[in-house]
């Protein structure tokens, strides 16, 4: 085809010793065409982004080594040339954009001396017109004021607009291919929908190519034009949206769609993938994917699966091959999720939070005055029913991990009371705290730092029981521990290890079962999730819908990922800078928002259906510092129907219904 | 009793920490993952070669570390035994002909005459002006045109022997092999020629040869030859150059013994409880760090001295006096040196304080000793483990530079200090005395590389950001 931008054949990456070889990326072909928006999807650890790198001869050396293919850019074979040759390929004719932004701007160097130095890179441009260059390039990127902005560190720009620095870097040598990292994971899907957005604004305007790299499905709907499923460092099915969304074939994308969690699921269990991903230092003498797969027969163990394409349509996998049993491929999806009936909570509070308020105090100068108040969470009330599960959700930097923290007596609270079974906790002494400690727990969002890495297994989850009734009887406890270990899905062989020999979901569970150690009533998950992989994700949200059914535990489930949300919570609150704007069953939350900015959120949140998304209005700017929150309703500054008294004072809760409440002045006046 | 135990002062603090590294020892192999780090040590060809030549050195400064007095012969009169006010150490009676052989004055290694010429009456009775011979060094040779076959002998010989020691030393590790795995003594060869193992038992072999040579050759001429000549008082450098290794360590383990628990309960106290206790250690250690080191030191020093001359009956021997000056040296040392390490563990502590495993214990009604001394402590443990091993070879050098200024170890003390500090003066002299310096040099050359390569070792194995990497 004329038009193919890339051509990738073969291309093998491999890392650590030659004897022992790790298949990071093990043969890879694919074609990207000019304009088009190619997605590599992939869990962690599957050769994404060390795919990426190698496109560009940037993968770490000597680490890793690319052993064998072709890299064909319009032509041109990239892998042949010499380092010099390559620089000018770089950023020249294809740039990269990583996910973390913060750490990806140099911090010493001011917005436009880095995008300065891209463009003095690959053009000879006088002063006067590369600083001409850099406003314009800022402007397209969609940062007001760029006069302003072009003298700022990256330190005074938030993480969006950091994004849009790097947007911007990239675009200055006008490439004809972006390869973008997973460019919205660290970020808030507001700011995601807008930096998507601004990507397809580019692409339209420029007719550049982007590769986009993302574990996200409901992202690569929103933008790609051809997908490609990564899987063990080989691709194993690559079609056009179209076909990817509705006809997929291989049996990991299917168990990839169907383990995302949505609100058609409640009843049931989320699919899991059984296993997990193979070493990728053995040599393959199977389909990599045989242990995980219900489809898997003889040959999947014997033969390796061959590449079969059908139009724009290709797969690696036996079903599909022409000497495939044909009653297979005719065999039924086996469903062996269980129906799951909903956990109906009680009509008793557990906890009840009124008027919570944390502030953290700003110190300067020499004598370390307090100057001002970081206003974290400014008057929050919340209660918790038995065995409910309420969600608690907004953007980061809103404060909602603060009020899991001001909950458990963590950080010192500033005002309010937390009150958890008719006992009020703040103001207690951490001694007088203790008697209540166990029967509040959390599960925290970073498995790898949430367990000390110097303890066995045994000895964290001792650390539950250790007050416990097993103070002398250590048969009974090593009873309990091996019973705690079962219960949240993990063999009891497995106490006498250390945490890094687990992977990510294995952790999240090690880390549940210390909290249930403690036989808590309520446990907060800050965001147990987030940090996990989509098939990973749907076990461990499994394994809490389950222990919630048996313990009549209740959940304060903090997170951001509103599809979560939806399979998981009885009610949600909506959380703006610190206050809480809307507060309701799940129902009437996520189906008939009221308040501005729970509609904008959820308009934000990327859907995996095909229709081309109508024009959505999305919310500019971000969250405003909680240091110096604005006049009036927080809100109003991004709010798009925003009235002049907005601006005077914060609206008053308005109850819509029994169970419905919102802080805006839009349903006041309707009273 | 032939002879008196005399316990020192840093004696004591010696086996105090063999001790803690032993028990260390033992309580690091049964947890996987305080072994790991150590295990990677081992793989690496630099670690062993270091640890090989620091274990040398350790071995020379453990034997002098066991000091007594020896018995006097015995009085017909009295019943009470007296001892000899001369302390000596299992290593001085080792080398004891290195030690007694003593000359009148200067002369060059492997000289057979004074490095001066003198007077002498020779046995005619004329006085001739020419170098004396000396005493002790060449006096078994007849003809001293024989000086250089006998030496070539000498080489032959204590290398052959070494050479069969190698063997053993060889063979018993290629047994142990073939017995652990069952493989045919030829496939072990094959592997160990080829350096095919998990512990880098090739280099270490080659290590232990090249160190069997060189110390059976080192000892069997040093017993007829001043091998590194004489000093002004015809005291053998080679004795001098050994005697100063325990100095150097002492002062290199110690000091950090010292500075340890100053650093950890600090830093850790600063990190976890903030507020004014943080202001006050902080405050504390900016004054410390803004004295100049050299003048706090010399101070102590000073006011020790002073002290020691106004109670001389509190030390019965110049040795005890002596060790009271190091020891002392050591503490004021490690008081003037834990900021370093305290302000590096303030600020992990910082961090570790809001790990969320931290927080997890917190909301399991852990309280706050239970934390530090499961949560904190453990994981700061390889910041010291570094911090230690880097600030080893420093103290060494800083005993050096101290001892030549002049506020350093007892002028009585042998070490590589004053060894440099007496050398210095001859520097101008033609033709030159350089034995003196060369040796301090070498040998304190050799064991600060040894530290300094397994300091690197030691932090690539034990920093988590290097191990991300490998």
């Amino acid at each position: 085809m004329s038009s193919a931008l890339l051509e990738v054949s073969g291309l093998k990456t491999w890392l650590g010793k030659s004897d022992k070889p790790l298949r990071a990326v093990d043969g890879i072909d694919f074609t990207i065409q000019r304009g088009e928006t190619f997605a590599l999807l992939g869990e962690s650890g599957c050769g994404k982004s060390m795919t990426a790198l190698s496109l560009l001869g940037l993968n770490p050396s000597p680490v890793s080594r690319i052993v064998d293919g072709e890299v064909k850019l319009a032509g041109q074979d990239l892998l042949n040339l010499s380092e010099a040759e390559m620089q000018k390929i770089r950023g020249r004719r294809i740039a990269m954009i990583f996910q973390e932004p913060q750490s990806s701007l140099n911090p010493v160097l001011s917005v436009g001396e880095q995008i300065g130095e891209c463009l003095e890179l690959h053009f000879k441009l006088d002063r006067k017109a590369s600083h001409q260059r850099v406003i314009e390039l800022l402007e397209s990127v969609g940062i007001p004021d760029p006069l302003q902005r072009i003298k700022e560190y990256p330190h005074q720009l938030s993480g969006g607009m950091k994004q849009r620095v790097m947007i911007a870097m990239a675009l200055a040598g006008e490439p004809e291919l972006l390869i973008a990292d997973e460019p919205t994971t660290a970020l808030d899907v507001t700011i995601q929908a807008q930096i998507l957005e601004l990507l397809k604004k580019i692409q339209r305007d420029t007719g550049m190519a982007i590769l986009l790299i993302s574990h996200d499905l409901a992202v690569v709907a929103q933008m790609a034009d051809h997908v490609a499923v990564m899987y063990a460092g080989q691709i194993v099915e690559t079609a056009n949206r179209q076909q990817f969304f509705q006809q997929h074939q291989h049996p990991y994308t299917d168990k990839l769609f169907q383990a995302l969690p949505s609100e058609q699921k409640r009843d049931q269990r989320l699919t899991v993938i059984k296993g997990s991903v193979p070493v990728l230092t053995q040599d393959f003498k199977a389909c990599r994917f045989v242990d995980r797969c219900d489809h898997a027969w003889d040959l999947c163990r014997t033969t390796p699966p061959e590449w079969i394409q059908e139009d724009e349509h290709g797969v690696r996998c036996h079903l599909f091959s022409q000497n495939a049993d044909v009653e297979r491929t005719m065999l039924p999806q086996t469903l062996y999720s269980s129906p799951l009936s909903e956990v109906l909570p009680s009509e008793r509070n557990v906890l009840t939070v009124q008027h919570l308020k944390v502030h953290f105090p700003i110190r300067k100068g020499l004598l370390q005055r307090v100057v001002g108040q970081v206003r974290a969470v400014d008057g929050v009330s919340l209660s918790l029913k038995h065995a409910e599960t309420v969600a608690l959700v907004g953007e980061s930097g809103c404060g909602k991990t603060t009020v899991g923290k001001g909950i458990l007596q963590l950080v010192s609270v500033t005002g309010g009371d937390v009150n958890f079974q008719g006992h009020q906790l703040n103001g207690l002494s951490e001694r007088a705290l203790k008697q209540h400690r166990s029967s509040l727990q959390i599960v925290f969002q970073d498995p790898y730092s949430s367990m000390n890495p110097r303890m066995t297994i045994k000895q964290i989850i001792e650390e539950g029981l250790s007050n416990k009734q097993f103070a002398k009887d250590s048969e009974a406890k090593e009873k309990r521990i091996d019973e705690l270990l079962d219960r949240v899905g993990l063999r009891a062989e497995i106490k006498h290890r250390y945490p890094h020999e687990f992977s990510g979901g294995q952790r999240q569970r090690i880390c549940i079962a210390r909290a249930l150690a403690a036989e808590p009533n309520v446990i907060i998950c800050d965001e147990p999730t987030s940090a996990l992989d989509v098939s990973v994700q749907a076990q461990i949200l499994n394994l809490l819908r389950e222990i919630q059914h048996e313990f009549g535990l209740s959940y304060l489930f903090i997170t951001h990922n509103i599809a979560v949300v939806n399979y998981l919570a009885h009610r949600v609150a909506v959380m703006y800078l610190g206050r809480i704007v809307e507060q309701g069953s799940r129902d009437d939350v996520l189906h008939a928002p009221k308040h501005p900015y729970t509609q904008a959120l959820l308009a934000a949140v990327p859907e995996l259906d095909l229709t081309p998304n109508e024009e959505v209005t999305r919310l500019e700017g971000e969250l405003p510092s909680p240091a110096n929150p604005p006049q009036g309703c927080h809100f109003h500054q991004r709010c798009p129907q925003a009235m002049p008294k907005c601006l005077e004072s914060y609206p008053e809760h308005t109850q819509l219904s029994a169970s419905h409440e919102v802080r805006c002045f839009l349903y006041e006046e309707s009273e | 009793m032939p002879f008196l135990p005399v316990l020192l002062w840093t004696d004591i603090l010696i086996y105090l920490l063999l001790s803690v590294v032993v028990a260390s020892v033992f309580y690091v192999r049964s947890r996987p993952h305080l072994i790991a780090p150590w295990k990677f040590v081992f793989q690496k060809k630099r670690g062993v070669l270091s640890i090989m030549v620091l274990m040398c050195y350790v071995i020379i400064g453990v034997m002098d570390s066991v000091h007594f007095r020896l018995a006097l012969p015995s009085d017909e009169q009295s019943n009470t035994q007296h001892y000899s006010t001369e302390v000596l150490t299992v290593l001085d009676v080792l080398v004891k002909p290195v030690r007694q052989q003593i000359e009148k004055t200067y002369s060059s290694p492997f000289a057979t005459h004074l490095f001066m010429k003198e007077m002498q009456q020779l046995e005619s009775g004329t006085v001739s002006f020419d170098y004396a011979k000396l005493k002790h060094a060449g006096s078994h040779l007849e003809n001293e045109q024989d000086k250089g076959a006998d030496i070539q002998k000498t080489v032959i010989k204590s290398t052959s022997y070494a050479l069969f020691i190698w063997f053993i030393a060889v063979i018993a590790v290629m047994f142990r092999w073939t017995k652990k795995y069952g493989q045919s003594w030829k496939q072990v060869a094959n592997k160990l020629r080829l350096g095919q193992s998990t512990y880098p038992l090739r280099t270490l072999l080659l290590m232990l040869f090249i160190l069997l040579v060189f110390a059976s050759n080192l000892i069997a001429l040093s017993v007829d030859y001043h091998v590194l000549g004489t000093d002004k008082v015809g005291q053998d450098v080679l004795y001098q150059a050994l005697k100063s290794i325990r100095t150097g360590l002492v002062i290199g383990t110690l000091t950090t013994l010292v500075m340890l628990p100053f650093a950890l309960f600090m830093g850790i106290a600063a990190g976890y409880f903030k507020g004014w206790i943080d202001d006050l250690i902080q405050y504390i250690y900016t004054t410390l760090n803004s004295i100049p080191g050299v003048l706090l030191i010399a101070a102590a020093v000073l006011m020790l001295q002073v002290y020691m001359n106004n109670n001389p009956d509190s030390f019965a021997t110049i040795a005890e006096r002596a060790d009271m000056r190091l020891l002392f040296l050591c503490i004021i040392l490690g008081l003037t040196s834990w900021t370093g390490l305290c302000r590096i563990l303030r600020g992990e502590t910082l961090k570790l304080r809001e790990a969320e495993y931290v927080l997890a214990a917190r909301a399991l009604g852990a309280g706050g000793l239970t934390i530090l001394h499961r949560h904190i402590l453990p994981n700061l443990m390889h910041i010291v483990m570094i911090a230690i091993v880097l600030d080893f070879s420093g103290l060494v050098l800083a005993e050096a530079v101290l001892s030549y200024v002049g506020v350093g170890v007892d002028p009585s003390m042998i070490s590589w200090g004053n060894m440099i500090n007496s050398a210095r003066l001859e520097m101008a002299r033609d033709p030159i005395v350089w034995w003196s310096l060369t040796a301090a040099f070498f040998s304190m050359f050799t064991l600060v590389l040894a530290a300094n390569l397994f300091a690197d070792v030691v932090r690539d194995a034990f920093d988590p950001r290097m191990q991300a990497s490998v």
